[in-house]
């Protein structure tokens, strides 16, 4: 959820919560303010109405809400003593409305003359309640959602404006590849937060990248300086070996030491190698034939194959291309290969189709599914008595992952790769 | 043959030198820049093995003083930086082979013999042991003046053998050399047996007086009978 919305979502509860609780608020409030009013009005009223009596004695016999809006009637003195002003809420027929409408009444006693004792009820209409509060709930969703539409608008706006730097600093971040230097264009920006986010960004960028660079370079260094020593041992058992004083015993002896200094080599050329792709260090890319690639390694592999009786089937009809580095779909394409071929049974088979956005290698082997999740690990291996580098399938992914080829792997009795482009 | 080695390990720099000494090239030393330089400038040399990494200073440098004193002869640069840029960097200067250490020694002796070859202009083409020539340029073979027809992988195989007469070549080395770069990381280098048996097989119908001998797990030595 963007933080746009999240603003909004949690505005849109709280404005609904104070408009209702202020709406019970005002609605009481404005309530008594009209009866207070009204009741002024009829205190006013009856003032008015006793002053008239006093003149016209006419009036008296106003005995019911006709088409004035008071009544008169005689009471006794006993009931006129402990009288007092009595406000109430009633109710009236109204003919024009043909409907019973809520008056408030005042109900109070007058003496005209020394024992001439009367009530007089006087009516007002009042508000209606049902109409009033219909009214108001119409206008407050009217300003609920005015407020919403504004609180919409204006965030968009602001949003926009006020967290610019922040959208900047975070595409700063996404672009971020460590080891490559981002250009540093100082996010301009007076909001404080921000400028603290970008200088602890860049910060932490650097630190990234010089950990980064040093640790590659370590990477490297320590690959490269293996070298030396190691051609410096393989070099001399080659000599010692041409020597013709060794027996066959010691022979075999400096033959396995020279077998383990060139695994050590492939395992050091390797890792260099896998540090080279990781960082997409092989930049030159061309229209590369893929199925010409396919057609050489099969070539190159197959008295390896057939020593062991595998056979191998290249359906190769279609024509591959794919923009990359030629080196990378070469050591792509033989891993593949050479994989299929050492993971074999003897007299197996290996199955090459390439279809028309893909190549499919298929091929007998371990009676079993390979872990799939483990599959592209570096150092994973299916049995440790193989001298491979164990980095085989590692370096497959690093370079589909630099070209984004995917490499899917299922098992149906046959071991599946299938490469798309 | 002249060859200078440039190369400050001390250990690396013999190993080579005695291993060239046995291919009976005359081997010089230069063991830092400044002896690198000097010699390299003042004396003619039908081959120089160049190390770019060097103290006082860089091989790539030595190159360029050679280029521009017109003083090129036959440079291979021996460097355990196996980068790209280095590579071009110096075949651009003018070298003429790039081999990324750690090597074989048969697989220097080819590119030292194979460097020889193109810029001798009598006839270096061949390279004959017992009764059998091979052309490296014509890619052919033959014994007593007969053609012996030979596959790609099988003309391979024999010419390295030729380059390295009567040395040891390392199994991993002609695997390296004959089925590319990427087949070092073939684990099994024993299907080249099978490979060898075929070659043997087709020389001794044709009455080669050569043999290649295999050389308990090592790998494999071709004389002359």
């Amino acid at each position: 959820m963007k933080l746009h919305n999240y603003t909004l979502r949690y505005l849109s509860v709280a404005l609904l919560a104070i408009i209702s609780i202020w709406a019970v608020i005002f609605y009481f409030d404005m309530m008594d303010e009209v009866n207070d009013s009204i009741e002024e009005g009829l205190e006013n009223y009856k003032e008015l109405i006793i002053q008239r009596i006093s003149e016209d004695s006419t009036l008296l016999h106003e005995t019911a809400f006709a088409e004035s809006n008071y009544v008169i009637r005689p009471t006794t003195q006993k009931h006129a003593k402990k009288h007092k002003d009595v406000y109430q809420d009633t109710a009236i027929y109204i003919i024009s409305e043909k409907e019973m409408e809520p008056f408030r009444m005042l109900t109070t006693v007058f003496k005209l003359k020394d024992d001439e004792y009367y009530e007089l009820k006087i009516v007002s209409s009042v508000i209606e309640e049902d109409d009033l509060m219909e009214g108001l709930f119409y206008s407050l969703i009217w300003l609920y959602v005015i407020i919403l539409a504004s609180v919409y608008i204006v965030n968009s706006i602001l949003l926009r404006r006020i967290w610019n730097p922040f959208y900047d600093v975070l595409k700063k971040l996404k672009d971020f590849k460590p080891g490559e230097s981002i250009q540093v264009e100082p996010i301009a920006t007076k909001i404080q937060e921000f400028r603290e986010l970008n200088k602890t960004v860049d910060e932490l960028t650097d630190r990234v990248n010089k950990t980064y660079i040093s640790q590659k370079q370590f990477i490297e260094n320590a690959a490269h300086e293996l070298q030396t020593p190691l051609a410096i041992g393989i070099n001399k058992l080659e000599l010692l070996a041409e020597k013709q004083t060794l027996g066959e015993q010691d022979l075999n002896e400096v033959s396995s030491v020279l077998d383990n200094l060139q695994r050590l080599t492939r395992l050091n050329k390797t890792l260099l190698l896998l540090s080279r792709i990781e960082n997409a260090q092989f930049t030159p890319s061309e229209e590369v034939n893929l199925t010409e690639v396919i057609k050489r390694n099969v070539e190159l592999f197959e008295d390896f194959a057939a020593f062991r009786g595998i056979n191998i089937v290249l359906n190769a009809e279609k024509e591959l291309f794919k923009t990359m580095n030629p080196d990378l779909a070469e050591i792509l394409v033989s891993n593949l290969i050479k994989n299929a071929i050492v993971h074999n049974i003897n007299e197996g088979k290996v199955d090459i189709a390439i279809g028309s956005n893909s190549f499919f290698i298929s091929n007998t082997g371990k009676d079993a599914a390979l872990d799939k999740a483990q599959l592209f690990n570096r150092f994973y291996r299916q049995n440790t008595e193989a001298s491979g580098t164990g980095l085989g399938m590692a370096i497959v992914k690093a370079i589909a992952d630099n070209y984004s080829i995917t490499i899917d792997y299922h098992f149906d009795g046959l071991h599946h790769i299938k490469v798309s482009l | 043959m002249k060859v200078l080695i440039i190369e400050d390990e001390v250990e690396l720099r013999h190993v080579i030198g005695e291993s060239l000494l046995r291919e009976n090239f005359v081997v010089e030393y230069a063991r830092d820049f400044n002896a690198a330089l000097e010699k390299s400038t003042s004396y003619d040399y039908d081959c120089i093995l160049l190390d770019i990494g060097l103290p006082g200073g860089s091989g790539l440098d030595i190159l360029r003083t050679l280029k521009k004193e017109n003083k090129m002869s036959n440079v291979i640069i021996i460097s355990a930086k196996d980068s790209l840029d280095d590579k071009l960097e110096g075949l651009d200067l003018g070298a003429d082979d790039y081999l990324p250490k750690p090597f074989h020694v048969a697989e220097l002796n080819a590119r030292i013999r194979s460097v020889l070859r193109r810029k001798s202009f009598d006839g270096g083409n061949t390279a004959s042991l017992g009764n059998l020539t091979l052309n490296f340029l014509d890619r052919t073979v033959a014994v007593e003046q007969m053609d012996l027809v030979l596959n790609r992988k099988e003309f391979d195989t024999l010419a390295y053998f030729m380059m390295n007469k009567n040395r040891l070549v390392n199994k991993n080395s002609l695997a390296e050399h004959v089925w590319g770069d990427y087949i070092d990381r073939v684990d099994d280098f024993e299907f080249i047996y099978s490979q060898i048996k075929n070659l043997r097989k087709k020389l001794k119908y044709s009455n080669a007086s050569v043999e290649i001998q295999a050389v308990y797990g090592v790998g494999y030595k071709m004389t002359e009978v």
